[in-house]
């Protein structure tokens, strides 16, 4: 019983707890359960919290059965990346510096999550601040694909998107900076959605890149991204840039998934299947042709400075997450050093004790970025070709409804391959990180796997507020097919 | 090989600035991959910004302006909670009245 609940979508279960067929409680065990067999080797979660998840499901069960108004998301276990405050347990963020705190808010996402019914069980591992692309810079905990445990995740919401292919949850939320959802759903064969930057609030979404975070869903399929997207979307006046509904207005992204987009037409950049492996790009090009066939058409566009996303991102990411860090000082909350003389070695020894080496070694390049003589130089250039990049997209929406391209130049990769050189982990974002310089959404799918049985992901990119048309171009692609649908054997 | 983007006076400079005490081994390691960084970014001179404006944020937005109504705050106690050193009412911190020196 309880491994064929786990099968089930977010919606699908929330229809079946409805309806009183399955109990929330049930599905909360049955995840717990499946927590309890799995994620010591898979690592995905760094905190979980049974007993509240399960008393939550019991309310929920004695609402349906007096026959109360239920929400949206009523008795759907559901995960959340550790850089999102909650008022229970800890949040980490992965780091030794933030260990131990707990946070005397909730984020505007758990709040609507919460009021949306959904039973929130746990906490889940995250490269360090959400800086990276592999889940390996956790201060805390190591996370494995579970498809191949030598593998990485992806990153930086590697905790989320493991939880959800393995089927310790049955969504989850992440966070993406330059990638840090899209790219984990690719490597572990995943839905997950990047909405427009503003769309959902960051009110509690611990801050990294303030000009490119944004929260969004890791599902098992699309349809699942839309519904928790209408729950956790809208404005709110504790995020100041968090858009204004009067300027674009939210719509119910779920009640119109089913309906394909006629006339189609999707923009491809034949110059980046270039840097991509063969297999990733065979499975994105078969994917292209599937829309193809039922009648879009494919139209073949030049990003001309979409290739100097990485090194604008670079500066522009690492300059806003030294100011942003700026706030672990040692004094007000996190981890203090024993080892201080005076103040300011309060401050530059408790940094230096618990920030990690990736965190350190961005800040120190935001620092230098930002530092006089050299802004000009370095953040201001990054902030002028950000504006290119944005121009390339706005160019490619005048002719295309989308565009396609892979998630990631390549599947899941080798632990530790990559962590000997910093450079080599930032150009694996190739493709992920110009979306957040111009703050369109985007969705990576599953579309295929490798000879390794590896998934890969294809990414469908939208004009700012085209989520339901892009979730609809996504549906179109998971009737056709049944990649979503695939598991890894654990 | 060309001269390095920075050096370890730099790094260290930088160090300084962003309150970070590194160890000698880490300003080493560091020299080395800001460099390698920084050099890569260079790319970005390719390209002629002249006559391009910075971007700071991606989408319009406005000022939000609402009544100035005083609404419920967290509260000392609540704000307090995880100080790693506190009073009753303050955070403590080292005594900052003498000169630390060099900042």
């Amino acid at each position: 019983m309880s491994q064929e609940i786990l099968k089930l979508t977010c919606r699908q279960l929330r229809d079946e707890i409805a309806k009183g067929e399955i109990k929330s409680s049930d599905a909360a065990l049955a995840v717990f359960a499946q927590i309890e067999k799995y994620d010591g080797p898979i690592g995905a979660f760094l905190n979980t919290f049974k007993q509240d998840a399960l008393q939550k499901a019991k309310e929920i069960d004695a609402k349906i059965a007096k026959r109360q108004n239920i929400g949206a998301l009523a008795g759907v276990p559901i995960a959340i990346k550790d850089n999102m405050c909650t008022t229970f347990g800890t949040t980490t963020c992965a780091s030794k510096i933030l260990e131990n705190f707990r946070s005397p808010y909730n984020a505007t996402v758990i709040d609507k999550l919460l009021a949306a019914d959904a039973v929130l069980i746990g906490k889940t591992n995250l490269d360090e601040f959400a800086m990276g692309s592999s889940t390996e810079n956790s201060g805390l905990k190591k996370t494995v694909n579970p498809w191949d445990k030598s593998r990485v995740p992806g990153g930086s919401s590697g905790g989320s998107a493991a939880a959800v292919a393995a089927q310790m949850c049955f969504a989850a939320l992440g966070s993406d900076t330059g990638g840090s959802i899209r790219q984990p759903a690719s490597f572990c064969g995943v839905a997950g959605l990047k909405p427009t930057y503003g769309r959902v609030s960051r009110y509690g979404l611990v801050a990294y890149g303030s000009s490119l975070d944004q929260i969004g869903p890791l599902t098992k399929n699309t349809e699942d991204c839309a519904l928790i997207l209408n729950v956790i979307a809208g404005h709110d006046e504790k995020d100041s840039t968090s858009v204004d509904e009067k300027m674009s207005p939210m719509c119910d992204y779920l009640a119109g998934i089913e309906k394909s987009v006629k006339g189609l037409k999707i923009a491809v950049v034949p110059q980046l299947f270039e840097g991509a492996d063969s297999e990733v790009v065979n499975a994105v090009k078969s994917a292209i042709d599937i829309y193809k066939k039922s009648g879009a058409e494919i139209i073949e566009i030049k990003m001309p400075h979409f290739e100097y996303s990485i090194a604008a991102y670079y500066l522009i990411a690492t300059a806003e997450a030294s100011s942003n860090l700026a706030r672990y000082d040692g004094v007000h909350y996190g981890h203090r050093t024993k080892n201080a003389g005076d103040y300011i070695e309060v401050y530059t020894k408790s940094r230096a004790e618990a920030f990690g080496q990736e965190v350190k070694r961005r800040i120190m390049l935001g620092t230098y970025a930002l530092s006089s003589g050299y802004y000009d130089a370095y953040y201001l250039k990054a902030l002028k070709v950000r504006n290119l990049i944005r121009s390339d997209f706005t160019a490619a929406f005048g002719k295309a409804d989308c565009i396609m391209m892979p998630t990631s130049p390549t599947t899941a990769f080798k632990i530790g391959e990559k962590t000997a050189d910093p450079l080599q982990m930032y150009l694996s974002d190739v493709y992920t990180i110009a979306v957040n310089l111009a703050g369109v959404p985007a969705i990576s799918i599953p579309c295929g796997f490798d000879k390794n049985n590896l998934p890969v992901g294809l990414q469908i990119i939208s004009p700012a507020f085209a989520e339901e048309k892009l979730l609809r171009i996504a549906r179109m692609f998971e009737n056709q097919t049944d990649f979503h649908q695939r598991r890894p054997a654990l | 090989m060309a001269q390095k983007k920075i050096d370890i006076k730099q790094v260290r400079q930088v160090a300084k600035l962003a309150r970070l005490d590194l160890s000698e081994a880490e300003i080493s390691q560091f020299t080395g991959q800001l460099s390698a960084i920084l050099e890569y970014v260079e790319k970005l001179n390719q390209l002629d910004t002249a006559n391009i404006e910075p971007l700071a944020h991606c989408l319009p937005i406005n000022n939000c302006l609402r009544e100035d109504n005083v609404k419920q705050s967290l509260g000392t106690e609540k704000t307090l909670e995880n100080a790693p050193d506190k009073d009753e009412k303050f955070f403590l911190v080292p005594k900052i009245l003498e000169d630390s020196g060099g900042f």
